[in-house]
């Protein structure tokens, strides 16, 4: 079976979220959780690390659908990273980049942060 | 590896979301045999894993009993994987495209799947064939397939 795993680290005023695996309709729920958690923390600074993230469906994209606007009123954002263009493509087709901001470096995004 | 120009397999699946990444497998394993590209294979994975999700999720609604059947039937220049179902039919038709940022504000994203479907695959289509429901995604080999 084609695993994921979600591993998060403070980094100044943001939160990394590490991605690695395969993210479908089975594995969509564990990154829904590590979501709702940090968000019960009060961790609204969010820069996302697709770096080690193979496969993405639309079950994970809505993922990030899910939280951006509670996220966003809380003055806080998701910065998308390092993403392989397989799975940039996917987000890509469904107009991502027009409302997410996709970086290819991953302290570029958490700079972002910093800024504010 | 000499390519297969002809392939007819099939495989039958519990309504699960444990088995997405089995069909994967199995969906490329058959496309690589057929002579498509990495970018193609993965894009030919991607839309038959959202129509096998949709199975799962809308057609049984979490019926872990049911079963789904995946079937590849590629000849010619042809790669078609229908997806065959026996559980509640489903409209296309109904299903608009979706508004991204409309849908931030639901936080739904229902619809996506669909929408992707069609974008990565030639053509995409529902039948209803008696209590079975049927989607057939066919993607053309258009470059010079590989030795």
């Amino acid at each position: 079976m084609n695993e994921f795993k979600v591993l998060t680290r403070d980094s100044g005023n943001a939160v990394v979220m590490e991605l690695h695996g395969f993210l479908d309709a089975h594995t969509a729920p564990e990154l829904e959780k590590t979501f709702s958690e940090l968000i019960g923390k009060g961790k609204f600074n969010i820069v996302v690390n697709f770096s080690e993230l193979n496969y993405i469906s639309s079950a994970g994209l809505g993922v990030f659908m899910a939280y951006i606007d509670e996220i966003r009123t809380n003055h806080g954002d998701i910065k998308l990273a390092n993403m392989q263009q397989k799975v940039y493509n996917v987000f890509d087709l469904l107009g991502f980049p027009f409302l997410y901001e996709i970086y290819k470096d991953q302290d570029e995004a958490l700079r972002k942060f910093s800024n504010h | 590896m000499k390519r297969l120009d002809k392939i007819e397999e099939s495989k039958i699946y519990k309504s699960t979301t444990t088995v997405l990444s089995d069909v994967r497998s199995f969906v490329n394993e058959h496309a690589y045999n057929f002579g498509f590209g990495d970018k193609e294979i993965s894009e030919i994975i991607l839309a038959v894993d959202e129509a096998c999700t949709n199975v799962i999720k809308h057609a049984y609604k979490g019926n872990l009993e049911a079963e789904f059947e995946v079937r590849v039937i590629a000849s010619g220049i042809e790669f078609a994987v229908t997806v065959r179902d026996w559980g509640e039919s489903f409209k296309p038709e109904e299903v608009p495209v979706p508004n991204i940022k409309e849908k931030m504000k639901v936080h739904k994203a229902g619809g996506l799947g669909i929408f992707l479907m069609r974008k990565l695959m030639d053509t995409v289509e529902y039948q209803e064939k008696g209590a079975a429901n049927e989607v057939r995604l066919v993607r053309y080999l258009k470059n010079e397939p590989k030795a």
